[in-house]
């Protein structure tokens, strides 16, 4: 072979494993919250907050076309805060919101929903907080956007206006 | 008489199983980072997303987990971050095997560069 052209099949060569180097070299080694987008939403059945002989099943969830789960708690201060975003998406844009109502008390839940609202279709009750492990979740508030079961969106923190509009964008 | 012996030999039996059971959960907890604190594992942590998690290792423990079913579990949910090893992976494996490759090609390059010369 033309010496030339080793010198250019060695420059390539050289180049891709350098840039191979640096992208992994640069790859995240944060904390990732976006973990489980993309993933099936994991399965679990939890007992309903308004009627202990009604479950929230992870296959009903699954069933839906478009969903937002959303992890929220009385004592949780920011879950207050967005909880106006949440009764608007359920009246104004009639979107689909089911609760997981995170180490709660049932009563202080429920006195919650009375005082705010309750912008929730079906609220499933994870008292040791496993379900929410189970998601990826490591506090509340956090809402997740499901599509066809699948997570395809998640927000860490209290909802606000990007986040409404994300969610809007994702529904159309 | 056999039966104090035997109920003796038991305790000490079973008391061995639970320190290897405890033992095996330290370990677990001391690999696996509290995202939710600075600089600490869940082992060392008592915050709520800590306390969780260690119900959680030992409940599976319990369940017949094994240590690395665990792992691939908290690594599937929160990513390679929450584990303070862990392991080897494509990425690592490239770090680690890259500069040998690289040091291959050219030690052959020099070694053939000398071969020329001589002739």
């Amino acid at each position: 072979m033309n010496n030339k052209y080793k010198i250019i099949i060695l420059g390539i060569t050289i180049v891709i494993i350098f840039i191979l180097f640096l992208r992994v070299l640069n790859s995240n080694k944060t904390y990732q919250p976006n973990q489980m987008i993309g993933k099936k939403i994991p399965e679990f059945i939890l007992e309903d907050l308004f009627n202990k002989n009604t479950k929230l099943d992870s296959n009903v969830l699954s069933g839906k076309d478009f969903a937002v789960l959303n992890i929220w708690a009385s004592w949780c201060i920011p879950c207050r805060i967005e909880h106006p975003f949440l009764m608007d998406l359920k009246d104004k844009n009639r979107i689909n919101i089911i609760g997981l109502n995170y180490k709660d008390e049932n009563g202080n839940a429920k006195n919650f929903l009375k005082k705010y609202g309750n912008p929730y279709s079906s609220i499933g009750v994870d008292k040791k907080g496993e379900v929410a492990i189970q998601l990826g979740a490591y506090g509340v508030p956090e809402t997740y956007v499901l599509k066809k079961g699948k997570i395809v969106f998640k927000h860490i923190g209290p909802l606000n206006e990007d986040a409404v509009n994300k969610i809007l964008q994702l529904k159309k | 008489m056999k039966k104090f012996i035997l109920t003796i030999i038991f305790f000490i039996l079973s008391s061995n199983v639970f320190s290897a059971n405890e033992e095996l959960k330290n370990k677990i907890y001391k690999n696996i980072r509290c995202i939710v604190c600075q600089g600490q594992s869940i082992y060392e942590s008592n915050s709520d997303f800590a306390i969780d998690l260690k119900k959680l290792i030992s409940k599976k423990l319990d369940n017949g987990e094994n240590e690395k079913q665990i792992y691939d579990f908290l690594i599937s949910r929160y990513g390679d971050w929450i584990v303070y090893n862990p392991g080897l992976n494509f990425n690592s494996l490239v770090l680690w095997l890259l500069p040998l490759i690289i040091f291959i090609i050219g030690g052959f390059l020099i070694f053939r560069l000398n071969n020329k010369k001589k002739k």
